[in-house]
């Protein structure tokens, strides 16, 4: 199946080996999308590692882009402005709904309903259009950079937002109601892809796969960064364990991240324009030494773990991407599915191929 | 409850008797050094053990460390019901380097290990199904090594600029 | 004038050609159909894009001819123009004549559903009218089980199987619910059926008074079974874009790819056309006071299934695809009960009232 088939999201190829309907053994194989990400990193210096970065989840740019600049900014122990934290925050956030909007819309039509989609792609049309007014970019943005933010927020950000934040929220609504809670979509995604919470643990998944799991796991409330932990907002826990818990669940994040996204906005309201990047020693060069910062991209648990040998280029960057391990999971889950059910719970990971291959 | 680093150690140091270990403190928290040989023994107690309870490998990463002609793998576990979290590194000669796989305490590493196999060559021993997971099954050499050269196989510069002379079609 | 009339026109091509009358009528019949199941494919394609499009908050096709009337026109020559491509594997002579076999039934039904008011708008009117449309679509299976077989590909021939398992199951509570109209009428014949329920539209049997709205079910499980007959969505497992790349379907292009396409919307409106003939009154006004003659009988029959139609492509639109085995879970453990029922209970009514 694969690597090129309309419901695997990206460039997967799944082998499996099928009696009738149902699967009896699967194996992804990955590497299609392999690109060297983490040898490009060592010859580049540190500040051409963020641009690489914006495409290793190519749905949660921003995300990733705050995880390389966390990551080098452990190594070179400076302090960010507060007012760039928030802003940090805000696009966290915001990319957070643009990515799992996509998801909804994807799986809606993995399951044959073709309108959630478009209405899915409407609410991100709002946002992405934001991000457009933010950094001119519509997918990879390359705006969290090391020591804070490329630019300010623009004139009409503010008020922008603030417009689209009730139509979002009658649009997450609209969509739950079409695709969420219509009956043949519970039919085909209730008690489907089964995850127990402790193979989930073991496994190593993160995000909502393992949120869906009954394991509140949250790197924003386990591991705070920015200023998550004085703000607030609740982790969204399910405890069926299958493929309908981990839509809801990404649906409930959308609204947390939209509770999130108004609170930092009246703190932004309180800060006055002006500094957003620190002051960085140029050329950066870290001390020697490693470190391992991890967020919460959209995916589950992004980390990247920096080796610096006092030099102007890392050592070596791995980048521990949340689809690839969430993926490892899949030749457990699998068998004893129904193909039809494959596409169900292949699409509940809500992949993207660029974090898994890198 | 989440122990501090200073508990943490004490506890370890306690629970892994026989275990030659040694500790820094890095800016993930406490690194435990271990040596090969005692690997699995220190990683089956930091699992099992009710009070340390590591049972959530967050990342498993190889680095190849070309001058001191040694590679080194590093571990960061967390605890998921206790909250403390952990870092375990690991250094192995570079020629023929071998490790023993901790793919049945965390499943997880299944996955880290076959990369890391892929992209460095370590070989983890007891691994149920070690091959590449990245690259293509027949590639050769590990591309992740210092040493590794790159070489453009693929890309024939001559012909490349006869195609665009327009010598070959 | 009198010499270049049509009539004096026909007689000279008639006796030219040393053809008896009859196959001339039915030559020009079988070309209207044609012609008529053409445009009527094209018209409900358009339509589907637009209001589908509508519906998704987009406008659908714009820029070919004006508002976008041409683009099934410029579709269909498109496809007509494309490689004739035949897999290796395939099994040629099963792989060139399934489009036909699932082609032929689509076409063949028209000749019995009533129009407008009968004889000038039914083709022919036999007396075992729906019998003979049971019989015919069942025909579509053969096709599209060939069509998967003769692909020669694993994804086509697992669309294959689905799909007969599907159509067969269905089959039988959509002829369950069938029977419910023909216990009504007394016959089978498709005209006999419209005119029992007369032009009262409380006598339709999609809620017939006479019979305290208990034939509803019946018109409920044949709308059902005519979505999952037709393959469309929520049933449209056989032909999963998503899932196995339009299944059975997935080797065609050009010419036969286009006439599976033809087939599959033509269905669509074929089978609402039976259920307005049916359950709906067929050409007959919904008061005794609106005139039901001519072409207003042409105009109420249209009006009553492009309403059908459209209700099955805002279903299309809206719902996701029901899994094989809950389809069939569906039809039988569901849909087959309560059409039996319905049969009873109807043919108990009919008897003793």
């Amino acid at each position: 199946m694969g690597p090129q088939h309309p419901s695997t999201h990206g460039v997967l190829r799944v082998i499996l080996t099928v009696d009738g309907e149902w699967v009896v053994s699967a194996e992804p194989e990955i590497g299609y999308l392999h690109r060297g990400f983490e040898k490009l990193a060592e010859m580049r210096a540190y500040e051409q590692t963020i641009f690489l970065s914006d495409r290793w989840d190519y749905l949660s740019s921003m995300s990733n882009n705050l995880a390389m600049s966390l990551a080098i900014e452990a190594l070179l122990e400076i302090q960010v402005p507060e007012r760039a934290q928030w802003i940090r925050m805000l696009v966290a956030e915001l990319q957070r709904i643009a990515s799992h909007l996509v998801f909804i819309a994807a799986y809606g039509l993995d399951m044959g309903a073709m309108t959630p989609f478009f209405y899915c792609f409407r609410e991100r049309e709002k946002v992405v259009w934001l991000f457009e007014m933010l950094c001119g970019a519509r997918l990879t943005y390359h705006y969290v950079r090391i020591g804070g933010v490329a630019a300010d927020l623009p004139e009409g950000f503010i008020e922008a937002l603030e417009a689209i934040i009730p139509q979002l929220k009658s649009g997450f609504d609209e969509i739950d109601e079409l695709l969420l809670y219509n009956p043949i979509f519970i039919e085909r995604t209730r008690g489907i892809g089964i995850i127990d919470p402790q193979l989930a643990v073991n496994y190593g998944l993160s995000g909502p796969m393992i949120r869906a799991s009954g394991i509140p796991y949250d790197v924003r409330r386990c591991h705070p960064y920015l200023f998550y932990d004085a703000v607030e907002w609740d982790v969204v826990v399910h405890d069926a364990c299958d493929c309908w818990a981990r839509v809801w669940v990404r649906s409930q994040e959308m609204r947390q991240s939209l509770r999130i996204v108004e609170q930092v906005v009246e703190r932004l309201k309180g800060i006055p324009s002006g500094n957003v990047s620190a002051k960085i020693p140029r050329p950066i060069r870290p001390k020697k030494g490693d470190c391992y910062v991890a967020i919460e991209s959209s995916r589950g648990e992004l980390g990247v773990y920096i080796v610096s040998d006092g030099s102007q280029k890392p050592y070596r960057v791995k980048i521990r991407g949340p689809s690839f391990v969430n993926l490892s999971i899949a030749q457990r889950v699998l068998p004893g599915a129904k193909i039809a059910d494959l596409v169900a719970i292949l699409g509940s990971f809500d992949l993207v191929m660029g974090e898994v291959d890198r | 409850m989440p122990l501090s680093v200073d508990q943490l150690e004490k506890k370890i140091r306690e629970g892994a008797k026989g275990i030659p270990l040694s500790f820094s403190v890095g800016r993930n928290g406490l690194e435990v050094h271990a040596d090969r040989d005692y690997l699995v023994e220190l990683c089956k107690f930091l699992c099992d053990d009710p009070e340390l309870q590591f049972d959530y490998l967050r990342c498993l990463s190889a680095v190849d460390w070309f001058e001191e002609g040694q590679m080194e793998v590093v571990y960061h576990l967390y605890s998921m019901k206790q909250g403390h979290g952990l870092v375990v590194k690991v250094r192995i000669g570079r020629e023929d380097p071998r490790l023993p796989s901790v793919s049945n305490i965390w499943a997880t590493a299944n996955w880290h290990e076959r990369e890391a196999y892929d992209l460095f060559g370590i070989v983890f021993e007891g691994h149920p199904d070690l091959r590449r997971i990245l690259l293509p099954q027949d590639w050769v050499g590990h591309p992740l090594r210092k040493d590794y050269s790159y070489d453009p196989v693929e890309f024939d510069e001559e012909y490349a600029s006869k195609v665009r002379r327009g010598e070959i079609a | 004038m009198h010499e270049l009339s049509l009539s004096s026109l026909c007689q000279r091509f008639l006796s030219w050609t040393k053809l008896p009358t009859e196959v001339l009528v039915g030559v020009i019949v079988a070309v209207f159909i044609f012609l008529f199941m053409t445009f009527v494919v094209l018209a409900l394609v358009y339509l589907f894009r637009k209001f589908v499009g509508f519906v998704q908050v987009r406008l659908g096709p714009r820029y070919v001819g004006p508002r976008g009337l041409l683009q099934t026109v410029c579709d269909a020559l498109k496809l007509l123009a494309k490689e004739d491509i035949i897999p290796e594997n395939a099994d040629k002579g099963v792989f060139i004549s399934a489009p036909l076999i699932v082609f032929l039934p689509a076409y063949l039904v028209y000749i019995v559903i009533p129009f407008g008011q009968p004889p000038h708008f039914q083709p022919k009117d036999l007396n075992l009218g729906i019998l003979y449309v049971l019989a015919i679509t069942s025909i579509t299976v053969i096709g599209i089980v060939s069509a998967g077989w003769a692909s020669g590909s694993k994804w086509a021939t697992i669309g294959g199987m689905r799909s007969a398992a599907q159509l067969i199951s269905y089959e039988v509570p959509m002829s369950l619910a069938v029977i419910v109209p023909v216990l009504v009428a007394g016959s089978l014949s498709m005209k006999e059926i419209a005119q029992a329920q007369g032009d009262r539209f409380w006598h339709w049997n999609f809620f017939n008074i006479n019979y305290f709205g208990l034939t509803f079910p019946a018109f409920i499980i044949y709308m059902i079974c005519a979505l999952a007959e037709t393959n469309q969505i929520p049933f449209d497992l056989p032909e999963a874009e998503s899932e196995l790349v339009a299944g059975y379907n997935v080797e065609y292009s050009g010419m036969r790819f286009a006439f599976f396409f033809l087939a599959e919307f033509s269905n669509l409106f074929v089978v609402c056309a039976i259920a307005t003939t049916l359950f709906l009154g067929g050409w007959h006004a919904p008061l005794p006071s609106l005139p039901s003659e001519g072409v207003w009988s042409v105009l109420w029959f249209m009006l009553k299934t492009w309403t059908l139609t459209f209700v099955a492509l805002w279903i299309r639109a809206t719902y996701p695809r029901v899994r094989i085995d809950q389809l069939m879970e569906f039809a039988w453990k569901r849909l087959f009960p309560l059409a039996l029922a319905d049969v009873a209970v109807v043919s108990f009514i009919s008897a003793t009232l």
